[in-house]
């Protein structure tokens, strides 16, 4: 009877709850992951490979206007067009003609730039084995509940991709190391795109779960470029990435467009070549998958009302005086060029070493000689 | 029975709801106590004494509170003393040119009193950017200073800047006593700074580290240096943009949100003759007696418009045209924020007129003369006028009077043909008419240019000039380059021809960089002198001083120390042909001939005996056998 009662009294704000508990834990856990990560890559180097940064720059502003930290993106350019001497507006690089938009902006961080953008890098970054030393920010620092956006573009054939005009990757390697960012468990889902001539060969090889791929153009093809601008004279943008760019501009951080119309988004009248895209080993439904899962960060966030107590107070640290007590010897600026002293400077003591080599046997001949003509005990004349 | 339980039951629900209820609301009351406590005096040490007895003197602490807040002006003195002594100050130096350009120099010092080094950890920032704050204590730095130039400052036609700096990226850092390996801490703290910066300072090696023996002195306070612990870099192939500016940007306290650096826009800096972006961490003397230290860090941007790429006609210079903005505040958190214009050769306003006027004038001693300045303090309401805004405007009546020429400057340039042997130049002028002066050169050349030092030879005025000092020494192949350190006297009025021959050498063909053909940078010669000054320098550092006089310390009155820096080389080196067609067309002829042509000739020769040339006896037998119808031998 009294249980009766309780459980008539509780019950149903118990089941209303537990509706509520159920949607919400269903909302938070659909998209599987939480947090977000880019690794935005351009291969090329040389002032007509202007359109290739151009390519990288769009997705990059894409991908922080969606709500991605330049602490969670890799950005990599091989070589600089918005500081070039070519270009004839300095710390811009434009990606519509007439100048209409500047992809670079005010708030940039390029984290691999120039040199630095090779194949070992590219592969350290994805598989996270850097030197000790690298800084963070050019590390790839994500863990298995993190979606991942790749986006590789530059002068590809069919199974390679070529960075800076001296080396290449191939698309064995790049599954391999995809193989092995699976393994250490380094990514929840990743979405790979290439913007290159014939770049679906890229993405043939790849064999580990979870992988959706898209490439601008297929085997055979080539991805073409875009427009020229007569005042800067270079391609200012690929077809690909062109349409791309347009398509991301209307997306917003809370949108819920699919990747059916990204797969969708540069047909043959406009690309010239065939996008194609690869959703094979992918486990979930392409339609359920949101753009902002791979371009956006959304973070769930709780709002509370409630207040916190704090344990105890923060005790401010009454900071000794530091220069009170110690020493009161006077400082004193150095001299900046102290002549005299430098004069005097006496040349760094190296430690010494017993004459070796060719020293040595010259004084052995010298001394061979002077006993064999000499005889040893006419030595007392000179001793 | 029943109804005595429901009852019961209904009971028990009401006491446990307005048991549920008293909590919460106590809850609240209790958090409204804490925000109270903990926003009105964090300081002093009283105050957590009553903290902890908050349950039965609830009354009393808020009656405390009122009593602080009415004797507020006697606490603040109180304040200023236990409170962390930090501060801050922005200055703009705006120095007309005479070729037409204008010369830009941005200055933002933070001064923090504190100790970094002995051992109590720094934990609470508040102007001083925590990231410069954590690579000090880290990797135990006495000073940093680390620039990004892109151009080439001309010493002949802009004069000598504020602060020197040569293009690319320069990096020198003296380390503390207790560092035991200080290349490796070298190498982690160029790691570091390359991920602050966005700049491949990483490649940073031994191959282009140096250890300077007598220049490179420290600037800021110190007793004893050792060269041990100085390392010394330049980067002159470094490119600086956007990406660099951004992040510098941010170690400011006000951010680019409000004072100077509102006007640090990128589309128009990096428009320009020359910008360079520095930052300087150095330990200073807090005053006069210089009992105590403290941390500065000076953030530096010089930057020099060009009269004809940004479009105008006629010479007119305002903050708008500049940095398409203008001036609407100074930096809250500043202590003083001031914009100084040149205006020594100026004084009737016979060259150029300055508007809005300013009744302020200030004097100051910087590289060795005397120079006048119209002042516009930022911190004054009335500076922004009626409009809220301050656009400076330059405009030029007459376009007379030349130049000083200055007293020291350099030039550097390579000689000779092919790509075997050359010959580098290093040429230093010293203008002064009757002093000459003493200068220390700083070479640093990569090992793959091999000096034949038995050929170096410095010529002053057609005779020899032996120095006084020379430091050399030798590179190692791919470990260390060639460093040349000598100290000369300038004769007065004369030219200084400092010149030494080299070899090229053939690098490994995975050495080369992707672009082989651009060539291979040498960095800059430094050449650190004390000129001669036309007025008494001031020797005494101050913190009213402006902050573009006080960067170099002076020890003596009649001469200023400066640096010039040279122009970076670029050299060609014997470069293999890399192109994949060529190479592949000549591997596939060769495999072709060779093994086309071996397996032609196995299949198709074939072979006779031939008989050996009988001797000259034989053959004329055989002649004169053949006439007589009879067979041969």
């Amino acid at each position: 009877m009294k249980i009766l009662t309780l459980l008539s009294v509780f019950g149903p704000y118990l089941f209303t709850d537990s509706v509520n508990i159920e949607n919400s834990a269903g909302q938070f856990f659909s998209s599987g992951h939480t947090n977000n990560w880019a690794v935005l890559v351009c291969t090329s180097r040389f002032w007509f490979n202007y359109r290739h940064v151009a390519n990288t720059l769009s997705v990059y502003r894409s991908v922080k206007r969606l709500g991605i930290p330049d602490s969670h993106i890799v950005l990599m350019l091989a070589d600089d067009m918005a500081c070039n001497h070519r270009n004839p507006k300095p710390a811009t690089v434009f990606s519509h003609k007439n100048m209409e938009l500047n992809v670079y902006g005010d708030d940039v961080e390029v984290d691999y730039r120039g040199y630095e953008v090779t194949v070992e890098n590219f592969l350290r970054v994805l598989t996270g084995r850097l030197p000790p030393s690298t800084p963070r920010s050019k590390r790839l620092l994500s863990d298995d509940r993190s979606n991942i956006l790749i986006y590789l573009t530059g002068h590809g054939g069919n199974g390679f991709l070529k960075f800076q005009d001296s080396e290449e990757i191939s698309n064995v390697e790049l599954a391999d190391a995809f193989e092995q960012m699976w393994q250490k468990r380094r990514y929840n889902e990743l979405l790979f795109i290439i913007d290159t001539c014939q770049g679906a060969s890229m993405y043939e090889r790849f064999y580990s779960p979870n992988i959706m791929a898209l490439a601008s153009s297929q085997v055979g093809e080539d991805s073409l470029s875009h427009q020229p601008d007569l005042a800067i004279g270079v391609h200012l943008m690929d077809r690909y990435t062109f349409y791309l760019l347009e398509f991301l501009e209307d997306i917003h951080p809370s949108s819920k467009t699919n990747m059916n119309d990204l797969f969708k988004v540069c047909p043959r009248s406009l690309c010239v070549s065939t996008p194609g895209h690869r959703t094979d080993l992918f486990l979930r439904n392409p339609e359920s998958v949101l753009i902002t899962d791979f371009f956006g960060s959304v973070r769930k966030v709780e709002i509370t009302t409630e207040v916190l107590n704090l344990t105890h107070p923060i005790q401010r640290v009454e900071g000794s005086p530091v220069n009170g007590e110690s020493h009161r010897e006077v400082y004193s600026y150095v001299d900046q060029l102290p002549v005299s002293e430098i004069i005097h400077q006496k040349p760094k003591q190296k430690d010494w070493h017993p004459p070796d080599g060719f020293i040595l046997g010259l004084w052995t001949l010298i001394l061979l000689v002077f006993f064999k003509t000499y005889g040893i005990k006419h030595l007392k004349h000179i001793f | 029975m029943a109804a005595h339980r429901c009852r019961y039951l209904a009971c028990l629900l009401l006491l446990f709801l307005s048991v549920i209820l008293v909590t919460m609301s106590q809850e609240t009351t209790l958090g409204h106590e804490q925000h109270a406590t903990a926003v009105d005096d964090p300081q002093t040490g009283a105050e957590t004494k009553q903290t902890a007895e908050k349950p039965t003197v609830e009354e009393k602490r808020w009656e405390e509170t009122k009593v602080k807040a009415t004797t507020q002006a006697s606490d603040t003195a109180v304040l200023s003393k236990t409170q962390v002594n930090e501060d801050f100050q922005e200055e703009l130096v705006i120095r007309p040119l005479h070729s037409g350009d204008i010369y830009a120099s941005f200055q933002f010092r933070t001064v923090w009193e504190t100790d970094f080094m002995k051992g109590n950890k720094v934990s609470h920032y508040r102007l001083f950017p925590k990231s410069l704050g954590q690579v000090i204590s880290k990797f135990s730095v006495r000073e940093l200073h680390i620039s990004f130039t892109q151009g080439y400052w001309r010493t002949m036609q802009w004069g000598q800047p504020f602060i020197p700096s040569p293009p690319g990226a320069e990096l020198w850092v003296w380390f503390q006593d207790s560092v035991t390996d200080v290349d490796a801490t070298w190498k982690e703290l160029t790691n570091v700074l390359s991920g602050i910066f966005c700049a491949s300072l990483n490649f940073i090696d031994s191959t282009n580290t140096l250890q300077p023996s007598a220049s490179f002195k420290p600037l800021g306070i110190g007793n004893e240096t050792d060269h041990r612990f100085l390392r010394y870099a330049t980067l002159p192939r470094e490119i600086v943009c956007t990406e660099n500016l951004t992040p510098w940007k941010k170690l400011l306290p006000c951010g680019s949100k409000a004072g100077l650096a509102v006007l640090l826009k990128s589309e128009k800096l990096f428009h320009s003759s020359f910008h360079s972006q520095s930052v300087h961490i150095r330990p200073v003397c807090q005053d006069r007696q210089c009992k105590s230290s403290s941390w500065e860090l000076r953030q530096a941007l010089n930057v020099v418009f060009d009269l004809h790429t940004s479009g105008q006609s006629k010479r007119e210079w305002s903050l708008f045209k500049m940095f398409s903005r203008t001036l609407t505040e100074a930096c809250p958190l500043a202590s003083s924020s001031k914009i100084y214009i040149d205006v020594t050769d100026n004084p009737q306003e016979e060259q150029f007129e300055l508007s809005p006027a300013t009744p302020l004038l200030s004097q100051a001693v910087v590289l060795g003369d005397r120079r006048t300045f119209s002042v516009y303090d930022l911190t004054q309401q009335v500076t922004f006028g009626t409009v809220r805004s301050l656009n400076l405007m330059i405009r030029w009546k007459s376009s007379e009077g030349d130049m000083l020429r200055p007293l020291l400057h350099a030039e550097r340039y390579v000689t000779g043909y092919g790509l075997q042997t050359g010959e580098i130049h290093t040429l230093m002028y010293n203008n002064h008419p009757f002093r000459s002066f003493p200068v220390l050169l700083l070479d640093s050349v990569p090992w793959y240019l091999r000096l034949y030092i038995h050929t170096l030879k410095v010529i002053s005025k057609g005779k020899d000039n032996n120095p006084s000092y020379i430091h050399y020494q030798p590179s190692k192949d791919r470990e260390r380059p060639h460093l040349l350190e000598m100290l000369l006297q300038l004769p007065p009025h004369s030219v200084t021809e400092v010149t030494v021959q080299f070899e090229r050498a053939l690098l490994k063909w995975t050495e080369y960089t992707p672009d082989p053909n651009h060539g291979f940078y040498v960095g800059s010669s430094v050449i650190s002198s004390l000129v001669p000054s036309t007025v008494a320098m001031e020797t005494n550092i101050t913190m009213e001083q402006p902050l573009f006089s006080s960067f170099f310390p002076c020890k003596e009155e009649s001469s200023y120390f400066a640096r010039v820096y040279t122009e970076p080389l670029l050299v060609n080196l014997p470069t293999p042909d890399f192109s994949m067609p060529y190479n592949v067309i000549c591997l596939t002829c060769t495999v072709v001939a060779v093994g086309y042509g071996s397996l032609y000739n196995l299949l198709t020769r074939s072979f006779q005996v031939e008989e050996p040339n009988p001797g000259l006896a034989k053959r004329i037998a055989n002649v004169i056998r053949r006439m007589r119808g009879v067979p041969p031998l």
